[in-house]
């Protein structure tokens, strides 16, 4: 899911997988079984004929409303704060700028619930921040829908910091050079060149970090907790409901099911929508 | 209205051994080629013009308009210097149409989006573009993005734009027609222009001034034709296929370096001076008489076969006085030439 670089010299694209040794197949198969089985299992297991009253049932309707708004408010909180810092990121050098991209990636690599007791830690009503914020301006986040953004911000960003750097490191600076000896400021190479030649990058690490948002369980599940309308999101209803508290498996299948599609659905309009196309 | 916009710049720039100290003048309408090996501080004098680094030392100003100057940490930003640059890859914005490209920068400058695009139509039909104002940059050839890039570069009306290497990835034929293009834009438009080139064409057929670079200093200035035909620099001479040779004076001939033995004529420096002597490679005669060499490599000519000497002596021979030679690797020639065919000057101080 590398964001490839968008160069003027490409004319067009060659195909050239004849060269790739044989076996290299039976590898590949059973990478594909192992990410494809699991969904069809799902697809198979679902009890089809109550399915549409699963799906409609009030419950799951809360879920997934949830779910979409608070994943579509992270997404945003990440692309205000994450792509500047994406930016300052790629143009800088030196150890404080290699020691602050490790940083920003270490939620990537931390397990979701012990962010979830970080964050706790940091803004829960004992917490490092989380104290003030009561104690000043009466402010409580933990177990909140607010607590339900944060944490998914905070497992999400990085997706999109790395992919929107990675794909300004690659388009350089050549053209932002050229456009200010053209007489543009600062703010209209980066408004008019640099950030449109780091689209393709800009919406893989758009999808990348909603995924992750939609999809994030851990962190939420601690600091957020499990309030059905307030908290419980899809991922934490799918998971209430297999442990069988309240409804049944089916409907944890059904529910499953309907993430899986809203997933398709994200990436299929990312796909579809093709960027430079306009300005 | 030529000292209002003539660019003069003095650039130091101090970068661990290497010392760029280098001085050049560019005035409206008129070309300066600045040559010299990789190496030489081209980039770093062109990065120091357009505002992209801070000399160590020095200024650069357009008429009585400071941009950079080291004494007082003064350094207008790049896009507000009214310095264009043309680079040997046009980088031509890949989201953007031709026309699009060439408006951004009337468009930067605050003009309305409906003129920036009637005079970027403009400058796509002077450089012979109309018809293709709509296509993307992929749909366009490696000459017609230069094209685009040319005009792109002249469309804010700069005072100076930057060539440096415009024509290096173009075929002979499309270099030739930008050549021209160039040429011609720069002096209808004014601009003051500083071509970096390696290439000898360029500087012959576009340059007024010719500055040579070497080593982090200019060696060598002067107008082109006179520089080429009688340099004074072995990288000078190397680029227009002179031969150069320093040695000691001895009875009216120099001896240089590999028993070379080049008598100088009636003008000739006081016995036991240094001095150089620059000779064409077609002036070289080889027979039984001169200085005894053998030969390096041989190669084809423009008019023969160019025959590679120890001395780094270049001798051109017409195919006929070839095939009569033995020409391999190792094989002794002897050599001479005529002191009419010589010029001779004080060696510069080493």
């Amino acid at each position: 899911m590398r964001p490839s670089a968008r160069t003027g010299a490409s004319t067009g694209t060659t195909t050239g997988t004849t060269s790739a040794p044989r076996l290299l197949w039976v590898p590949a198969a059973l990478a594909v079984g192992l990410l494809v089985l699991p969904v069809v299992a799902l697809v198979v297991r679902a009890d089809w004929s109550s399915l549409p009253s699963d799906v409609t049932s009030p419950a799951a309707v809360r879920a997934l409303t949830l779910s979409l708004t608070t994943s579509v408010t992270a997404t945003v909180i990440c692309l205000v704060l994450g792509v500047p810092l994406a930016v300052l990121l790629a143009r800088a050098s030196g150890w404080a700028a290699d020691l602050l991209r490790a940083l920003v990636t270490l939620p990537l690599v931390l397990p979701p619930t012990v962010g979830g007791i970080a964050l706790l830690y940091l803004l829960g009503r004992r917490g490092l921040l989380g104290e003030s914020l009561d104690a000043w301006f009466g402010i409580r986040l933990p177990f909140t829908t607010a607590a339900v953004v944060i944490a998914q911000a905070f497992v999400a960003m990085p997706f999109l910091v790395l992919g929107v750097e990675g794909a300004l490191r690659t388009a350089g600076t050549r053209y932002e050079v050229v456009a200010a000896t053209l007489g543009a400021g600062r703010w209209t190479v980066l408004r008019r060149i640099t950030l449109p030649l780091v689209a393709p990058g800009l919406i893989s690490g758009t999808v990348l970090c909603f995924a992750r948002a939609l999809g994030e369980f851990g962190a939420t599940a601690l600091f957020a907790g499990n309030t059905p309308g307030v908290t419980q999101t899809m991922p934490l209803a799918i998971y209430s409901a297999f442990n069988g508290s309240g409804v049944t498996q089916g409907t944890a299948v059904a529910l499953s099911l309907l993430l899986v599609a809203a997933a398709v659905a994200v990436l299929l309009a990312a796909r579809a929508w093709r960027p430079g196309r306009a300005e | 209205m030529t000292a209002e916009s003539t660019l003069h710049a003095r650039v130091v720039v101090r970068r661990g051994a290497f010392v760029l100290d280098a001085e050049i003048e560019a005035r409206p309408g008129r070309i300066v080629a600045v040559v010299g090996p990789n190496g030489a501080g081209k980039s770093t004098l062109l990065d120091a013009i357009a505002g992209l680094l801070m000399p160590d030392e020095g200024r650069v100003a357009i008429g009585d308009r400071v941009l950079t100057d080291a004494a007082t940490g003064r350094r207008v930003r790049p896009e507000h210097r009214s310095v264009g640059l043309l680079g040997q890859d046009p980088l031509v914005f890949p989201h953007l149409s031709a026309l699009e490209n060439v408006a951004f920068g009337p468009r930067s400058s605050g003009t309305s989006a409906r003129d920036a695009r009637r005079a970027a139509a403009t400058w796509l039909e002077a450089v012979g573009l109309a018809d293709l104002a709509d296509r993307r940059p992929d749909a366009l050839s490696g000459g017609q993005r230069q094209r685009v890039a040319l005009a792109r570069a002249l469309a804010p009306r700069p005072a100076v734009v930057l060539l440096d290497e415009p024509f290096a990835q173009l075929d002979v034929r499309t270099a030739a027609e930008l050549r021209d293009l160039v040429r011609e834009q720069v002096r209808r438009t004014g601009t003051a222009a500083v071509l970096v080139t390696h290439d000898l064409v360029d500087a012959l057929t576009l340059a007024d001034h010719v500055v040579v670079l070497h080593d982090g200093r200019v060696v060598e200035e002067g107008d082109v034709l006179a520089v080429l035909t009688d340099p004074a620099h072995p990288f000078t001479a190397a680029l227009a296929g002179v031969n150069l040779v320093v040695g000691t004076m001895s009875d009216g001939a120099l001896v240089g370096p590999g028993g070379v033995v080049v008598p100088c004529g009636p003008d000739a420096p006081p016995p036991g001076s240094r001095a150089q002597v620059t000779f064409a490679p077609a002036a070289v005669r080889v027979g039984a008489a001169g200085w005894e060499t053998r030969v390096v490599d041989v190669e084809n000519g423009a008019t023969g076969v160019r025959v590679r000497t120890t001395a780094d002596v270049v001798v051109d021979l017409a195919p006929a006085a070839a095939a009569a030679l033995d020409l391999r690797v190792g094989s002794p020639l002897r050599l001479a030439v005529d002191p009419g065919d010589v010029r001779v000057r004080p060696a510069p101080p080493a």
